[in-house]
């Protein structure tokens, strides 16, 4: 439901967004230390999670980049790693920005999603509207808080923090439209390697959030990553909703005269 | 093939078993609460509004206070579960149709002011005051009333909480219902019992509307239903339901009769209301706890497509 499909951004600004391309990530946490030594985010806690090397957990309100670690045994003993770098998607059809009632979130000349944190006013609405489970209130504080793409970085023409800590550059950050088509031909030089498993996720405009700014080359199903399989944006339904609660509406005060016609002067 | 209902659990995988989705961080007691206390106040402005029209005095006072009473206390919750409650007013600084939560902010507005006025005419320095304006008061208020009853339900269903969004062509017959209901409740325990009559009928009305509408819920979404059904959630929503039969029941037969009765049976339809806002609202945030919930339909939904496409 946010305004113009596909069309979010002017002629002389490019949706700019990410391309994190999980096959070369190495797990060095580079981005999660970048993105919160630049952005100032809150210690988050000393968790020890016993999952793998992952002792971060999800992306939260004190946690914009997020580094997964999953241990895959195959055949032979072996295992397989796959790591990934996970961030909000800052989608095309953004629940969070539609659901928001103060105004707080808003989209960018660069086709982000950032809160302006001096309206947010904490109602919470944005946290289960995310299909992704990205936005997060910060309990202490009570606004929410997640990724602004490095609002303040890229308008001066600077790489967000974790693309420019990231050692292997599995995070780059660019125009959405070369980044796609830079992630189309990863995808096919890896088949052609042999690795078939690799494919895109959040790349396509016909998807349930209308394409991500932020998207994925994943090496097995989204949901293995955490990632919801099929996100739709609640709000594609919204009227849908609306029509229902007039119906809804319309039988209330029906029943209400119902309950005052029946049997005139009977009490 | 046998006819699946639910999407077995062991073919969904996910990240060491975490959930997919950040659960509302709304407080129950506030939000849940609210959802059962602004029905009260819209079925309470519509029942004043009937008992003003069709000469109840008694009713139309009591249903005038308890839905200002209930109005008040929804705006005390609404305001306290705000993350900066000092900023409350930022709700007014825009309206944003693609936000229920927006709409329902001047909604509130526009349902507070007149039930304002007609509830004041009921104490003796308001009535000098409103005079003749009580009863537009009390009809404006009554207009709005509808929408205070059902955009709650737009509100929880416009989320990615699975259990809540797969049930948004019910959750408002089932809102309005358990508003009417609750009302109807209340207005028996607080009416004289030569003016039941009416409250007894949409007592049966609301409970019926809201009994059938959970039932089409429950039968319809398969394994999203399932957290309306167990753990806590699925307790109180059991016993809503139960209350909510019986309390109609007591109604029909003794309401108009008995005041004994009648306070009887409207505390269990109260009761009854508050239960089942409570429940549904525990079911919600259980079914974005477990991972199941999101990703098992969705997987099923890319299966399906992949499927069809090959």
């Amino acid at each position: 439901m946010t305004p113009a499909t596909g069309h979010i951004v002017s002629d002389h600004q490019p949706r700019m967004g990410f391309f994190t391309d999980t096959s070369v990530c190495i797990g060095c946490k580079a981005c999660e230390v970048a993105c919160k030594e630049w952005n100032h985010v809150p210690d988050d806690g000393y968790a020890f999670l016993g999952q793998s090397y992952d002792n971060t957990g999800e992306l939260s309100a004190d946690t914009w980049r997020h580094v997964a670690f999953i241990e895959q045994p195959r055949e032979g003993g072996d295992i397989r790693w796959l790591m990934s770098s996970d961030v909000c998607k800052h989608c095309t059809h953004a629940g969070c920005l539609d659901v928001c009632p103060t105004g707080s979130l808003f989209r960018t000349e660069f086709g982000t999603v950032v809160v302006q944190e001096d309206i947010c006013n904490g109602c919470g609405y944005c946290v289960p509207a995310c299909p992704y489970g990205v936005i997060d209130q910060r309990k202490d504080d009570g606004r929410v808080w997640k990724c602004t793409l490095c609002y303040d970085r890229i308008g001066e023409g600077l790489q967000p923090a974790c693309a420019k800590a990231c050692p292997t550059e599995s995070i780059q950050y660019g125009p959405l439209e070369d980044l796609r088509e830079r992630a189309r031909g990863r995808v096919e030089d890896l088949v052609a390697a042999g690795v078939t498993e690799a494919r895109l996720y959040g790349d396509d405009p016909a998807d349930g959030v209308g394409g991500t700014g932020a998207f994925f080359l994943l090496l097995d199903e989204p949901e293995v990553y955490g990632l919801p399989p099929d996100p739709v944006v609640p709000t594609r339904d919204l009227a849908a909703m609306w029509r229902q609660a007039a119906l809804a509406a319309g039988t209330f005060v029906a029943l209400g005269v119902a309950a005052f016609a029946g049997r005139r002067g009977a009490r | 093939m046998k006819e699946r209902a639910m999407v077995p659990r062991a073919e969904f995988s996910s990240y060491y078993g975490r959930p997919v989705l950040k659960k509302p961080v709304w407080a129950e007691l506030d939000i849940a609460g609210y959802l059962f206390t602004g029905g009260i106040a819209a079925g309470s402005a519509l029942l004043a509004a009937g008992a003003d029209l069709s000469g109840r005095p008694s009713m139309r006072r009591s249903a005038r206070l308890t839905s200002m009473a209930a109005l008040g206390v929804s705006g005390a919750a609404l305001v306290h579960d705000l993350g900066k409650p000092e900023r409350f007013v930022n709700m007014l600084r825009v309206f944003k149709p693609t936000s229920p939560m927006s709409v329902g902010s001047w909604l509130l507005s526009a349902f507070a002011a007149p039930l304002g006025v007609a509830a004041a005419s009921e104490l003796p320095v308001g009535r000098r005051l409103v005079g003749r304006l009580a009863r537009p008061a009390g009809l404006a208020a009554a207009a709005v009333a509808p929408g205070i009853a059902t955009y709650t339900a737009v509100l929880i269903c416009d989320t990615s909480v699975p259990s809540w969004h797969a049930a948004y062509p019910e959750m408002p017959f089932v809102f309005a219902g358990s508003a009417l209901a609750g009302s109807a409740g209340l207005s028996l325990v607080l009416s004289p019992v030569a003016e039941n009559a009416p409250a007894v009928r949409l007592a049966v009305l609301g409970a019926a509307m809201e009994l059938a509408a959970s039932h089409r819920i429950e039968s319809r979404l398969g394994l999203l239903a399932e957290p309306y059904a167990e753990g806590k959630a699925g307790a109180k929503l059991r016993a809503g339901k139960a209350l909510t039969l019986a309390g109609t029941l007591t109604a029909v037969a003794l309401g108009r009769r008995s005041k004994v009765a009648a306070v009887a049976a409207g505390g269990m339809l109260a009761a009854a209301s508050a239960l089942t806002r409570f429940g549904i609202f525990e079911a919600g945030v259980a079914s974005a706890e477990d991972p199941v919930y999101t990703v098992a339909p969705q997987r099923e939904r890319v299966e399906k497509v992949s499927a069809a496409g090959s």
